[in-house]
């Protein structure tokens, strides 16, 4: 394996992307209907970049499990989009989003694409604006902004608290226009199982139709992978049901690096898990901190209901610790201050495993009409999972799991390190370094699909140009389907005794005890050999009943945590070799004296790029980062 | 909670249907609806037997994956409220719930509670967008659009497409998800160009999968979302005006 070339255009950064296009090799309209290009997945990412690709001319074939592409988990995003507008006129500007989202990503994150980020958000708004989405407008008809995770300046534009649906529903519907174009062969129901390489080049991938069980193989000329983030490996996470690695992991298998695994984000604003049974958790917008204050008893072990401890007895923790910020400190710090309180026995709630976010304060200070106008929705939402009435008793909130900032390394073309084959929003590791701000994984699926790849790409198609796609009746498809066929028969052979779901759960509970919100070199260690031992009786003990020639969830589920067994033994790994705190990744050895955490970018200011290997431990290899722009300091939230 | 269900089981497509009972002891009040059903399928899964096919994603409301006929009511008992936001706290010990598909032929059964809702896509398809290629975007605020529109078209835009409104309706029409997307695209100055076009396209391609309106009213009743019948008087408005105005030249007048 060569050395990692991210491909970083030279100049002055804020020429780098203009300069980059003019270099990059171009196909000429005509002959762009003869590349086929496959595109994995269908949420913003992959929808933007499907409907992009097709105006242009290219012939696109998208697949998505889902039964319409209007449902991938995109959708869910409730906050926003940031974008560098200035509409306030407020200082906002290109330079200060992109300085924002790298030392919110505590200098872990490459600056030439986060610079190309900032600068593509302002085309975002202005196209999805063209296609109808509901942005929030003021009474004078232009778009509204909001402040959104603490940023100092308002430059997040946002429709209700449903942006990712809006902004889901413009791309899909923009999808949908040329598939009745005929320029978008879309397979819903189809999960990519594996992708296909000759020669060393991406050229096709495997698939499994989900109603039939039909393993085929589709041929491109270029594969683009848009298929999200992990964070469902931890079991309870705040992600859809469907939500897997399979499709990276694959890739990741085939030869594509994979970067950054531990950097997994820890929302501090979910709903506690009420039992056992939980299947996933529920994500409430952080702007409720803009109003509720968060707290626990005193004292620990302390089970007398909220109402009945006076205000002495009341630890307002972050108030407490973070008097410069209070409640609204980042969301790491947020996340990891309620895990203490609650390690030290001051959880509350029926399990304990809450702490309170208390709206009484702004009740009285705001008038509980004012409180309703503002997060009526969210407290109907917060009733209709608890049953409890948050204008009469505080909420109780926990972190969960909810966004993975690691993934598929790409250079600055978003390539992977196999040639041909792309990945593009959640999917890939490149804009959020090791913390990702709010409101901007919308804008980063957005970029990559709209505005990023149909351009790069080309630069890889040329010199194509006249070359026929593999066929998929090629030796390297007919080998590939023969082993996606041989698991699928694997799954259905075994007469176990344990169900596909209790192994995510205990695979979920050993990753969120050692590789959560802190993790120690013990830990990890731990964790790695209790992984791999509960490996060993999936590979034996599990059962999945029926055919796999039907519709099959159970063995659809086998194959995903399967590949979540392998992925989170990298991420223990990763955490591990990692030694230093820095952004969502807090290591207990690497702190201060109060508590904070201490990074070190003497000797980990790089990206940390894995290979695969069945049967030997992997190989780690550095892109090494540079600040030219933006000095790295210490956050402080004191 | 200790419950009896009664839910459809069917192997395929083309397969015979039928309900099956099932007990189900231990269930939570804190639990949501699909919560309960996985526990069912988990226990039989232990015990040698298929679990039920359901679909569902997201589980907070929004992706429109899970819907199912809880008692005969589409989403069950809770007004605006989607499957997956159901819980358990809505039933007593003791209940017997029916749980059944949505009942429709223009939405097939795939399998159990499963079924292909793919017409819906075939009706956006037809015309529920904007022509607005990337990159060929005015700046954002060149386009003022007043609130009272904005928020009006944001209404009928948080259709899910849950299907919801088809499974509720005696004639199993799709008027109610059809309008949300006509009048969201419609009422906004961006869709003018397209507007007729749009609604006429979208609404006959709606009536070669689905059956017609009688104004029950059943679909907004059932929508989890509370989108409007308004919608749907919009939509028949601009439906009859695209006949005049789609007509050669029509445009210009």
């Amino acid at each position: 394996m060569p050395k990692l070339d991210a491909k970083v255009p030279s100049g002055p950064i804020r020429e780098h992307w203009d300069n980059h296009r003019f270099s990059m090799k171009l196909v000429n309209p005509s002959n762009k209907r003869r590349f086929t290009v496959i595109v994995v997945g269908t949420g913003l990412a992959g929808a933007s970049a499907a409907a992009t690709l097709a105006e242009l001319g290219y012939r696109v074939k998208a697949f998505t499990y889902h039964d319409s592409a209007r449902r991938a988990h995109s959708i869910a995003a409730q906050g926003g989009i940031n974008a560098s507008k200035n509409y306030q006129n407020d200082g906002d500007s290109i330079y200060r989003l992109f300085y924002d989202t790298v030392k919110g990503g505590d200098y872990r994150s490459r600056e030439s694409n986060v610079y190309r980020l900032a600068q593509l958000s302002v085309e975002i708004i202005d196209q999805c604006t063209a296609q109808g989405v509901p942005f929030a407008r003021e009474y004078g008809g232009l778009l509204a902004n909001r402040s959104f995770g603490g940023a100092q300046v308002s430059r997040t534009f946002y429709a209700r608290g449903q942006t990712g649906q809006q902004l889901l529903l413009g791309a899909y519907q923009a999808m949908m226009r040329q598939v009745n174009l005929g320029t978008v062969d879309l397979h819903t129901q189809t999960e990519m199982l594996d992708v296909v390489l000759k020669d060393g080049r991406a050229v096709g991938i495997v698939t499994r139709d989900l109603l039939n069980g039909e393993i085929q193989s589709h041929s491109g000329h270029a594969v683009v992978l848009a298929t999200g983030g992990y964070s469902n490996v931890y079991y309870l996470s705040t992600n859809a049901m469907k939500c897997n690695v399979t499709a990276i992991w694959r890739a990741h298998r085939r030869g594509a690096l994979f970067a950054n695994p531990c950097y997994t984000q820890i929302h501090p604003t979910c709903i506690p898990a009420s039992d056992e049974s939980q299947s996933k958790l529920t994500l409430m917008s952080e702007s409720l901190r803009n109003d509720g204050r968060i707290w626990v008893p005193g004292r620990a072990d302390d089970t007398r209901s909220p109402g009945d401890l006076v205000e002495s007895e009341r630890d307002y923790y972050l108030e407490r610790r973070y008097p410069a910020f209070g409640n609204l400190v980042p969301r790491d710090v947020a996340s990891r201050a309620a895990k203490l309180e609650i390690d030290g026995g001051k959880g509350v709630g029926p399990l304990r495993n809450g702490v309170y976010l208390d709206f009484s304060e702004a009740m009285d200070r705001l008038g509980e009409e004012l409180v309703r106008q503002r997060y009526g929705n969210l407290f109907d939402m917060y009733q209709r999972i608890t049953g409890e009435n948050p204008y009469e008793v505080p909420m109780r909130i926990y972190p969960a799991v909810h966004y993975t900032m690691g993934g598929l390394w790409v250079d600055y073309n978003l390539m992977t390190t196999i040639p041909g084959l792309y990945a593009l929003g959640e999917a890939n590791f490149s804009d959020h370094g090791s913390n990702r701000l709010g409101a901007s994984a919308l804008m980063q699926g957005l970029a990559d699909g709209y505005f990023v790849v149909p351009y790069t790409i080309a630069d890889y198609l040329a010199p194509m140009l006249g070359d026929p796609v593999v066929p998929s009746t090629d030796p390297v498809f007919r080998d590939v389907e023969a082993s996606v066929q041989a698991e699928m028969d694997r799954y259905l052979s075994l007469t176990g005794t344990r169900t596909v779901d209790w192994f995510h759960r205990e695979l979920g509970k050993i990753l969120w005890e050692h590789c959560g919100m802190e993790r120690s070199a013990g830990g990890l260690e731990r964790a790695i050999e209790d992984i791999s031992s509960l490996k060993e009786e999936f590979d034996t003990d599990l059962r999945v009943l029926g055919h796999s020639n039907t519709l099959n969830q159970s063995l659809e589920k086998a194959g995903r945590v399967n590949d979540f067994f392998e992925l989170a033994v990298l991420m223990c790994r990763d955490a591990l070799d990692r030694e230093e705190s820095c952004g969502a990744h807090f290591r207990a050895e690497h702190q201060t004296e109060d508590g904070e955490a201490r990074r070190d970018d003497e000797n980990f200011s790089y990206v940390a790029a894995w290979d695969w290997s069945a049967d030997a431990d992997p190989t780690m290899y550095r892109e090494d980062l540079r600040f030219d722009y933006v000095a790295p300091s210490q956050r402080s939230y004191k | 909670m200790h419950l009896t269900l009664q839910v459809w089981r069917q192997q395929g497509p083309d397969a015979e249907g039928r309900f099956e009972t099932y007990d189900a002891p231990g269930i939570g009040e804190d639990m949501s609806f699909l919560e309960m059903l996985d526990i069912v399928n988990e226990r039989m899964e232990i015990e040698g037997r298929e679990p039920i096919a359901f679909d569902h994603d997201c589980r907070e409301g929004i992706c429109g994956s899970c819907g199912l006929m809880i008692n005969g009511r589409a989403h069950g008992p809770q007004a605006s409220t989607a499957t997956c936001q159901l819980h358990m706290r809505e039933f007593s010990d003791g209940d017997v719930i029916v749980i059944e598909p949505w009942r429709a032929t223009s939405f097939p059964i795939i399998r159990d509670l499963v079924v292909d809702r793919s017409a819906f896509d075939r009706i956006i398809e037809a015309g529920g967008y904007i022509g607005a290629p990337t990159g060929a975007a005015p700046e954002a605020n060149l386009i003022p659009v007043p609130k009272a529109t904005a928020d009006a078209a944001m209404d009928a835009a948080a259709c899910i497409g849950c299907g919801a409104c088809v499974g509720a309706c005696p004639n199993s029409a799709a008027q109610l998800f059809t309008a949300a997307k006509v009048a969201h695209l419609n009422l906004l100055p961006q869709g003018q160009p397209e507007r007729w076009r749009r609604v006429e396209r979208m609404v006959e391609t709606m009536e070669q999968y689905f059956g017609s309106c009688t104004n029950h009213g059943e679909c907004t009743a059932a929508c989890p979302k509370d989108i409007s019948l308004d919608n749907i008087a919009l939509m028949n408005r601009d439906y009859l005006l695209s006949k005049f105005r789609n007509r050669k030249l029509g445009a210009q007048r």
